[in-house]
């Protein structure tokens, strides 16, 4: 079996067992995996920028509120029904995405983490100042009857779930097809040896903001669908911590794999779930676990099983 | 024929997670049996949303005492209808995402009847879309404008602590009558700081006074000297509600930019709750007023109430704990707590709620409560619930620093702290 094939078939079924737990999962666990689908798909676009092109953001959280505040004022100030304000989030976080890597990109290295994390800082308190509009820190609710998308309730558990799992299979097979598409070979190049690639005669700085652009799409898109389906948009979305864990999902996961964003959500979101039933203390037994993972899977979960087992995963 | 003996006698790991699987299923199976068979004895479970981590630690420290006093003091007199209270306490890390996690959380695998104790609003607003959701009864104890606004939903309710547009409201005439009509506003440049501004500007308005100047610090501002020339000359009251750890360095910095003599200062307790009064470089609030929502000190009026209620929560009369004397309560809020548990458990007596198919009938019980007298239930005062608004209005106090304790000089009638409807929820239908 090539390695293709093996590739369609195990993204494939990861997509048919997600469609399958919907019937089985228990109401809790069924709304844990839509939110997850969600926020991993923000891991995903993460995955684009730091995972296949090796450029580490540290404000990435501004392109997910971008997404979220695009959609949610769309909805309060100008009555948009739900996909045209999906649309102007999208929108609003390809255009945030532009002229952040038009700027951003002149830096590289430690530089161009600093400063994604000041333009993220920056939006998060603009989003505070405005708060007239914003509702600032305290944010706002997408209230049930502005949730309904062709007649289709947001709000119903069933049509939530299934609609994470529709932006999940749209950012899972996105980043598949990119990868494996000559413009993404480019960034993974580009990743690897930048002055090469350079040699070889490709536009590095086009290609990276291709990569910028791509990310803070497929982020802005998660944010959106996120303020959607859980009808609230707020201010500590854009905050310096929701750019923290996309990284961190990543890196548990395997950067620059594409099933390593979803693992790497699921293990997250299940350990500081799990932890916090247990005792206060449980961001300590986070840390633990994710110092214990960075020790002994330095490449993520993923990562380790490409290195060890499965050398095809893409 | 040996083979297939042989076959069967081995021990698979899947055989043997499946023996394990059916033993642990079957050693837990007294316990819920007997819930499922005897369900009007299972206890009533409330689920505690709490800020252990984040920027409402302090707060949810204290919420925490709180309401496991109080949920004692509910059980040691036979519970409710006749059921033990379940306190089931998880930490949202004072964040919107997690907060709506935990309320499903309480919703979906723990079942619990109730949601209780939300205090920072960004989690209250993160949350109650899902508990109107999942259809669980989401008691807050916040003091934000949210429920009352119409912002929210039918299943989300305050009936245990007053909000800031009713607090700030009923501080204009005493501003305007004895502190002075021209004020000089500072406040965090957020929504909780836009929330004083706009309803304090209102207020002192209407009272005739006028703000000269909103001085709106950023929230990640730590030094403030810079801000004071902005102060107008022919101010004569300086209204400041600053949050956070930089609070210290404000009012020191406040203290050195005007010296002995300075405007008169009216303060929203907020800026101190958890901070010991007395500490170095406050020194400079003595004579300055505050706004509080349950005088931290035990006046010379303490009720009885007050002195039962102190000692059920493990508050000495300066306002810390008994066993730590520099662990300070938050005792404008956490009464809140206290005062919520106990008026749950009278509307699920009043609606004879035996589970979550009553949880409607749990909300219509509270919607039709009013006049709240001042008790044990309410320690900090009387109560007039608002049932279409799901809001409640009662006292305010003002003290005054004298001799680094606060010490009461005015308590607001209930009737100050009333405004216009804004909503009517029991027009949603569940």
């Amino acid at each position: 079996m090539t390695a293709v094939r093996k590739s369609l078939l195990l993204h494939g079924g990861l997509l048919i067992v997600l469609f399958g737990l919907q019937f089985v999962l228990p109401a809790y666990h069924h709304g844990n995996l839509a939110r997850i689908m969600v926020l991993a798909s923000y891991a995903i676009g993460y995955n684009v920028l730091f995972g296949y092109t090796g450029l580490l953001s540290l404000g990435h959280a501004m392109f997910f509120a971008a997404g979220m505040y695009g959609m949610g004022l769309g909805i309060r100030f100008l009555e948009m029904s739900p996909a045209l304000a999906l649309l102007a989030g999208l929108a609003a976080g390809l255009i945030l995405a532009l002229v952040v890597g038009y700027l951003a990109l002149r830096t590289v290295g430690v530089a161009f983490m600093i400063v994604t994390l000041m333009f993220a800082q920056a939006l998060f308190l603009t989003i505070l100042y405005f708060g007239k509009w914003t509702r600032g820190d305290e944010g706002f609710v997408i209230q049930q009857p502005e949730r309904v998308l062709w007649g289709i309730d947001l709000s119903d558990p069933v049509n939530r779930y299934f609609a994470a799992l529709l932006l999940f299979a749209v950012c899972l097979l996105v980043s598949l097809w990119l990868i494996q598409r000559p413009v993404g070979r480019v960034l993974i190049a580009i990743r690897e040896n930048q002055e090469r690639a350079r040699m070889l005669g490709y536009d590095i700085f086009a290609h990276k903001l291709a990569a910028v652009m791509i990310s803070g799409g497929i982020s802005a898109l998660a944010g959106a669908v996120y303020g959607l389906l859980f009808g609230y948009v707020g201010a500590t979305f854009a905050s310096v911590q929701y750019s923290i864990f996309p990284l961190l999902w990543v890196l548990l996961g395997g950067a620059g794999t594409v099933l390593g964003p979803f693992v790497g959500t699921l293990f997250m979101f299940y350990l500081i779930d799990l932890s916090s039933a247990l005792t206060t203390a449980h961001m300590l037994i986070a840390g633990v676990v994710l110092v214990a993972v960075t020790l002994f899977a330095q490449q993520g979960i993923v990562g380790e099983l490409r290195r060890r087992f499965w050398r095809w995963l893409p | 024929m040996t083979k297939s003996v042989k076959s069967g006698a081995v021990t698979t790991r899947r055989g043997a997670l499946k023996t394990l699987g059916i033993g642990a299923g079957a050693a837990t199976l007294p316990l819920w049996a007997r819930y499922a068979d005897a369900q009007s004895s299972a206890p009533i479970k409330i689920g505690f949303q709490v800020h252990r981590t984040g920027i409402g630690a302090a707060y949810g420290r204290w919420y925490d005492r709180t309401t496991t006093a109080a949920a004692k003091m509910i059980n040691d007199n036979g519970g409710i209808n006749g059921r033990m209270v379940e306190i089931i306490a998880e930490d949202d890390g004072t964040d919107p995402k997690r907060g709506a996690e935990v309320v499903e959380k309480f919703a979906t695998q723990y079942n619990c009847d109730v949601g209780f104790g939300t205090l920072f609003s960004h989690v209250v607003f993160g949350s109650a879309p899902r508990a109107g959701e999942l259809k669980l009864p989401y008691f807050v104890v916040s003091e934000g404008h949210h429920v009352a606004s119409g912002a929210l939903n039918r299943y989300t309710l305050q009936p245990g602590i007053t909000d800031v547009k009713s607090q700030v409201q009923a501080m204009a005439p005493f501003v305007a009558s004895n502190l002075g009509k021209k004020v000089t506003m500072i406040f965090p440049d957020f929504a909780f700081g836009h929330d004083h501004r706009d309803f304090f500007t209102a207020a002192i308005e209407a009272q005739g006074g006028q703000v000269l100047e909103h001085i709106a610090i950023p929230p990640t501002e730590t030094s403030f000297t810079r801000y004071f020339p902005k102060i107008p000359r022919d101010t004569e009251v300086i209204y400041h509600v600053m949050v956070g750890p930089a609070v210290l360095t404000f009012v020191k910095e406040l203290g050195e930019f005007f010296g002995p003599s300075r405007p008169e200062l009216f303060g929203f307790i907020d800026s101190l709750e958890a901070v010991d009064i007395g500490s170095a470089g406050l020194e400079f609030l003595d004579g300055t007023y505050f706004w509080e929502g349950n005088p931290r000190y035990a006046q010379e009026n303490q009720s009885e109430f007050d002195k039962a209620y102190r000692a059920a929560v493990g508050v000495d009369d300066n306002g810390a704990s008994l066993s730590d004397s520099k662990d300070i309560a938050t005792y404008s809020h956490m009464f809140g707590c206290w005062e919520t548990l106990n008026i749950i458990k009278r509307g699920m007596e009043a609606s004879g709620y035996a589970g979550p198919d009553d949880r409607a009938s749990l909300i219509e019980a509270v919607e039709a409560m009013s006049d709240m007298p001042h008790s044990l239930e309410h320690p900090q005062g009387a109560k007039r619930f608002n049932g279409k608004t799901h809001q409640t209005f009662g006292h305010q106090y003002i003290t005054r620093v004298t001799d680094g304790k606060l010490i009461l000089a005015h308590t607001t009638s209930i009737e100050d702290t009333l405004y216009p409807d804004e909503v009517d929820y029991t027009t949603q239908s569940f």
